[in-house]
Order: structure tokens, then sequence, then C-alpha cells
């Protein structure tokens, strides 16, 4: 039986890392009291706030925490017509907090996500760990058999090419969870009660030319390396598709690493998930997703991209245009995605001129 | 003088030998059960079916003895699911290289999980020491002359050191075969519990791997795991996994210049996990704790890359990575699966990294023209078995890397020369389809 953790005080360190130079993304709908779980840990760092939902109504951000906030409102007026390639109802609005960031790193939670123990029962600092990993590289041209090598007390194994040992910087960083596992509708169906209570002490590099499903609850990345991949598509209102925005931001985020030469780490740190969502909900907005991920898979596996796109950017926006030509025959949605990818970069663009520095935005 | 056994001593210890065939035990008088049931557990016997067969014949004096003996039964840290095929006992062989020729506390410490298998141990035809094993196991040894007279002189292929290992594969005849170095013991899991490495090796085999799409809660057959949300659902078959790659605790497979770097280094983390090595990727694989499907891979496994000045301790060689690069790409090619993290097995302190150094520097120098051979390296469709695929790869390596070392162009021969040898002797191999 896994249990959150509640003595997170003792845990919190002496000095916050990257305290200016990372921001903590949070969508909600309902409200940040879980906030108040992870204070020890997170009080030291700006929050951006996305409010999905009702815009008249007014999210109260616990005491002490240095936030600025946006509503559907703020989306729309900062954003103007480009605004629709962000979601609406849907947790997928979080990746306007990426844009709107000013700075090198994001750490992004869902409002459920609660902190965790290790099996020894101390609470984990999973912005902690992410931070770790950010900073020390990855591996994905050879698999090392005893994970991260960067790790204290690991190593590469014998075998292990010398010429590897340098590693790639890392692009991103993907936690884990314990208690509700992030499973699909049907297998949330047919095992409701399973949770997950695995404490796998590992993080790994996921190997370069493979594919895996990005869960956005308990995420870090370098904005500056991977930012302008992190589109995570429509979804929600007005949308076929849902419980695929982070799914899709993974898989063109992992095509533009691969190429770009960055990697992507998987594993530490776990937090705790306290919310199992509706499964027939879920149900309902993954049903296509289900059938059209047998055909988007394959064209991610397949994805080449020219030498010349050296930027993010650039990747994302060739990317984009081999969404149109190749899925469009699946549904005629992806080439409105196909569309809300570029517009997405031009929205970002717009909002990170390069080489302009500018302080945080301010509360609401 | 000694008196001899009786005959029913005799017929009892023969009992205890083939206890993974005996399938009733009422027509036992009480007696001879009580004495059979005691001589099991002295020879480290007992297994959960063992112990259910003696619980079965429903006798109260069973049930005193396993009440006084405070006998439980210890829940399986691998729990088979219903996808694992059934496998039976004699569809399994623990291939033993002995570099050491005393072998007796290595095998009593592996008594409870080895003794209801079959063995075959090869001693290192350079050890001159005759080796000392335990009674009590069910084992064939090979020694120089059998290696001799079964490979004649003909081939190219040296078995000594590590090496000697291989022979073992090519002259069993079981389906499925779990490899050790003879300085490795049981580890113990985070539970504290004794790891039962064959029991874990063999869940890995018999469940399917995952190598197109990676699942981030890792093996989804271990219980309490699944597929996460985006995996798709044509790949959540799976294909047969051929090979399974355990770690180690102590003294991690590290190379020489690693470990004379942090000559206090031990490995004492337990990642709690398997996972399917994705295709296309490459990985150092250890042949210190690993078990594969000899009827898909067998001949995959190769004891051909040979450094000139390769030696008697891990630090000093590079066969076994070279024979798992081979192994890895086969296996991509054929669609099989590789999987990698438990069992842990505790690895012994032994040798001494700095002395080791000079002798790996011209493995290690191999290694950064081998790993960009191995990940370009492309099969034709018409390699269907091992044995074709064996072939395929010791051409490529004769043209790609013969002329850049003669050590590449021995190896390339002794492949050949291999694949040969299996044909002859080992018995033919099948097709993944099949």
């Amino acid at each position: 039986m896994v249990e959150p953790a509640t003595a997170t005080q003792a845990a919190a360190p002496a000095v916050p890392q990257l305290k200016d130079e990372l921001d903590i993304v949070i969508p909600t709908i309902r409200n940040l009291d879980f906030l108040e779980m992870w204070r020890p840990f997170f009080q030291p760092y700006h929050l951006i706030i996305v409010q999905d939902g009702d815009p008249s109504k007014t999210i109260k951000v616990p005491d002490g925490f240095d936030y600025e906030l946006y509503n559907r409102n703020d989306i729309n007026r900062i954003l103007g017509p480009k605004a629709s390639c962000i979601s609406f109802k849907d947790s997928a609005c979080r990746c306007f907090g990426y844009m709107v960031s000013k700075k090198k790193y994001i750490f992004t939670i869902d409002d459920d996500c609660f902190v965790a123990k290790d099996p020894s029962g101390k609470a984990i600092n999973a912005l902690e760990q992410h931070i770790k990993n950010l900073l020390s590289p990855s591996t994905p041209f050879f698999f090392n058999t005893l994970y991260d090598p960067y790790r204290d007390g690991a190593d590469f194994v014998r075998g292990y090419p010398f010429s590897l040992r340098e590693g790639v910087p890392t692009a991103v960083s993907h936690g884990l969870w314990l208690n509700i596992p992030d499973y699909d509708a049907p297998t949330q169906l047919v095992k409701p009660l399973e949770r997950n209570t695995r404490f796998v002490d590992a993080i790994l590099t996921i190997p370069k030319g493979t594919l895996f499903p990005m869960c956005g609850m308990n995420l870090a990345f370098d904005r500056e390396l991977i930012g302008p991949a992190m589109y995570f598509g429509l979804m929600g209102d007005g949308q076929p598709i849902g419980r695929y925005d982070d799914m899709w931001a993974g898989w063109c985020t992992k095509v533009i690493c691969d190429h770009l030469g960055l990697g992507v780490k998987t594993g530490l740190p776990y937090i705790y998930h306290s919310k199992a969502s509706n499964p027939f909900v879920n149900l309902r907005k993954e049903y296509k997703g289900i059938f059209w991920q047998e055909e988007i898979i394959p064209f991610f596996q397949q994805a080449a991209l020219p030498k010349d796109c050296t930027r993010v950017q650039k990747c994302y926006i060739e990317l984009a245009k081999q969404v149109k030509a190749k899925l469009s025959k699946v549904d005629p949605y992806f080439d409105k995605l196909a569309e809300a990818m570029v517009t997405w970069i031009e929205a970002w663009d717009e909002l990170n001129p390069t080489g302009a520095a500018l302080p945080n935005g301010k509360a609401k | 003088m000694r008196t001899p056994p009786c005959l029913l001593s005799l017929t009892l210890d023969s009992a205890v030998l083939n206890l993974s065939n005996i399938t009733d035990l009422s027509p036992l008088p009480d007696h001879i059960l009580i004495e059979l049931f005691l001589r099991t557990l002295r020879a480290g016997k007992l297994t959960e079916r063992v112990l259910k067969l003696f619980i079965a014949t429903g006798k109260d004096e069973v049930f005193s003895l396993i009440q006084a003996l405070n006998i439980q039964v210890t829940v399986n840290p691998v729990l088979p699911t219903s996808k694992c095929l059934p496998i039976k006992d004699d569809e399994i062989d623990i291939v033993i290289g002995a570099l050491n020729f005393d072998l007796t506390s290595f095998m009593n410490v592996w008594r409870p999980i080895f003794s209801r298998f079959h063995l075959t141990i090869v001693k290192d035809p350079d050890l001159k020491e005759e080796l000392k094993i335990p009674e009590g196991f069910n084992l064939d040894v090979y020694k120089e002359p059998d290696i001799d007279r079964v490979v004649g002189t003909s081939t190219s292929i040296i078995f000594s050191g590590y090496a000697c290992r291989y022979f073992g594969y090519l002259v069993s005849r079981k389906k499925y075969i779990i490899s050790m170095d003879d300085d490795c013991l049981p580890a113990k899991d985070n539970k504290g519990f004794l790891v039962d490495a064959v029991a874990q090796h063999i869940t890995n085999l018999t469940t399917p791997a995952t190598p197109f799409f990676f699942n981030t809660l890792y093996d989804h057959f271990t219980e309490g795991a699944d597929f996460v949300r985006g995996y798709p659902f044509s790949l959540r078959n799976g294909v047969t996994c051929a090979l399974s790659c355990g770690l180690w605790h102590n003294l991690a497979d590290f190379d020489a210049p690693t470990q004379a770097l942090k000559p206090e280094e031990r490995n004492s983390l337990y990642v709690d996990a398997v996972l399917t090595v994705p295709a296309r990727t490459l990985m150092p694989i250890s042949g210190i704790n690993i078990a594969f499907n000899r009827d898909l891979v067998g001949p995959a496994l190769l004891p051909c890359f040979r450094l000139a000045t390769e030696g008697k301790f891990r630090w000093e060689t590079m066969e076994d990575i070279w024979s798992g690069m081979c192994v890895k790409v086969i296996c991509d090619h054929l669609g099989l699966g590789v999987k990698t993290g438990l069992p842990y097995v505790w690895r012994n302190d032994r040798g001494d990294a700095i002395a080791s150094l000079r002798k790996e520097w011209e493995g290690v120098k191999m290694m950064e023209e081998a790993v960009p051979f191995f990940q370009s390296v492309r099969l034709p469709q018409e390699a269907t078995t091992a044995e074709d695929c064996v072939i395929e790869v010791a051409n490529a390596v004769k043209e790609k890397l013969g002329s850049k070392d003669p050590v590449f162009a021995h190896t390339a021969k002794a492949m050949l020369d291999w694949v040969k040898l299996w044909k002859s002797v080992g018995g033919s191999s099948s097709s993944p389809g099949a």
C-alpha cells in the first residue's frame, strides 16, 4: 500500500537549485490546494498557473507563492487569433505556460499529484531529482545496463565505448507515478483497482530511435533546448480527441531530440498520483486516439528530418508539413493539427524573440 | 570396513535426485515418507511443488514435521501469470564454465535453486587441478579430452578461459540455458529474500518482450504493472524473448579503468525492474549472468572474439561483449526480444583491476571500431535462422573490419567455424516462426 508523504519540510534542500532559472507550470480547473503539500519544495520557485475552463471563476493560490496566472481571457488577449492553437477544457492548455515563461527550465505537474515516499519512507523532492536529471548528460546511443551511469554509485559497464561516455545534453526528464498509474481507459476499465506500488530505483536514457508514451503529469524539460517542440496539440472542447496531448508532444519531442542529438530520460522521480479519472469519460475522449495511434506511431517511427533543420522551430515546422502530408488521410483533424502546430511556432517566436531577456510576468 | 548403504537408503537417495519426476507420494509407508522428507530437506530440494506433494499424502507425521520445523511457503517473488508458458524442469540446462577448480561452496550455496535442474559443467582446459564438485546434482561434466573429441582439431575456436562455457551451450540439448560465472552467489532482493535467479530468467524468457515501443512502467508482465496510456494496442502482444540479461551486486561488471578509478565501488542498488531493450539499440551484454532460448538463438552466442592478451578475469576479456552484440543484432533482425534487469546475482571480489588495466586496452580500442559496425550492419531478409544470420554477420565482419585488425579477421573465420560446428554437433535451431 503506497501513501503520500506528509513530512516534507524535513526533506527540503538547503539551497534550492536553479531557483531563478526554472518555472513550475501548473494547469488547473479546480483549486491549488495540493500546493500546500509541495510548499517546502516549490516555494522558492516561480509558478505559472494556467487556468482552464470558466475564466470568471477565481482560482485561489495559497499565500506565499510567487506566481503569474493566466485564464482563457488572458490567453486570447495575449495571442489574439493565434490563441486558436491553445486547447480549451483540457490540461493541454498548459503549454501556453511554456510559451509565456522566460526561464531556461520548466517543470510541469498536475494538481492531483502529491509528494511520494521512497521505500525508506522519506519524502521525495521530485523537483530536485528532475533538476539532477536535466543537469547531467544522457546516453542515447548505447544502452547502459546499470542505467544512469552519472548517478552516485553507478557507472558505465564493461564494453561501453569510451567515445560515447561523455553523453549528450538532456532535454527532457520524464518522471513516474506511484498509486494511480497512467493507464488508458480500456486498461482502467479492466483493472480499476490496480495500483502502482513498485518503486523502481532507476533513471535511464530512452535510446535513440525509440519512441515512448510521454506523460505530462510529472515532467521537466530544458525550454531552451526543446521548448518549441512541447506543443500539447488540439484537445478538449470542439476537438474529436482528448488525453493524447502529452503523447503527441512526446512523439514530436523524441523525433526532434533524436535528430538534434539530445537526450530524454525516464524513471525517477516518482510522485504520488491521487485521483483516478473516470474511465468512461476517458474512453470517450481517447476512443479515436486508440485507432489513430496505430497510424500515428509508424508515422513518427519513420519520420526523418532534413539535415538543414538545426533549430527546434525549423524541425517542428518540417514535422508539421509531414503531418499534413501523411496523416490528413487518417482524419481531417490532422490537417487542423498541422496548421495549429505552425501557429504554435509563430506564437512561440513572437513571444520569445531571440536575444531578449525579460523579467517574470506579474501575478494577477 | 565401512558398511555399504542399504538398498532402502540407495533408493531414497535416488528418489531425492528424481523428485521432479514424482507426482504422487501417497503409496509410501509412513516411515519411508518421513525419511524421504528429511533427506529432501537436507538436499535443499524442498520446493513449493515438492512440499505440496508431501502435504497431499495427508499424513499427520508430515504435518507435525512441517509445523515443528516452521516450514512456510515463501512468496515466490516472481509470480507466474497466465501469459507464462508452463515450463518443465527438464527443458532447462544450467551451464557453468569452471575457471576455478573447487566448485564446492559455489554449488552448495546455489543448491536450493539449482538442484532440481540438469547442470552442464565445462572445465576450462587451462585448469590443471581436478574439479571438486559436491554430490547430489544431476550433471554432466566436460573436460579438455571431451572438448577435443567432440570438436576435433580442425577448428579455429579456442574454448579456454571464459569461452569454455560455449562448449556447454553447444552440447546441451535443452531448450533454455541459464549461464552463470562460477564466482557468483545468489543475491538478496530489496526485502532481504534470496533471489531465485533461475526462476526470474525463466519468467523473462517465457513472457513476451516489447522491443518496438518503450513502456515507461517497464516490463508489463510483472505483477502490478501494465502498458501505459499511449502504448499502441497492436504492439501489446509483444514478441518472443530470446535472451535474458541479469545484473550483479557487489562487484558490478565494470571495465578495468572504471574499477581502478573507484576501487571501493560496489553495486548495492536493487533496481526492481525488467525491461526490453528496444530494437536497434545496442548494449554491452555481459556473460556473467545470462539466459537464453537455445532453440532460437543458440548459435548466435559465440566464442569467437579473442583478445591477444585475454586472461582469466572478466576485466581481461571482451568475448561476451562481442557475442552479445551479435545476438542483439540477430534478435533485432529475427524479430526476437532481449530483456535486461532482474535477476541480480552477487559477484565475489576477485582480481585486481589495476593489474588488468594493461590487458584491456586492446579490447577498449576495438570496441570503438566494433560498435559503429554493429550499429550499421544490416542482414538480408533471406536470413531466417540464427545460423544464417551468424554467417551473414561473419562475412560483414571480414569485409568491413577484417583489414582494421587481425583480431577481427580471425573472429570472422571463427564465426564461420562456429556455425559449421554447431550444424554438425549442436543440432539445428528453429526459425522463430516455427
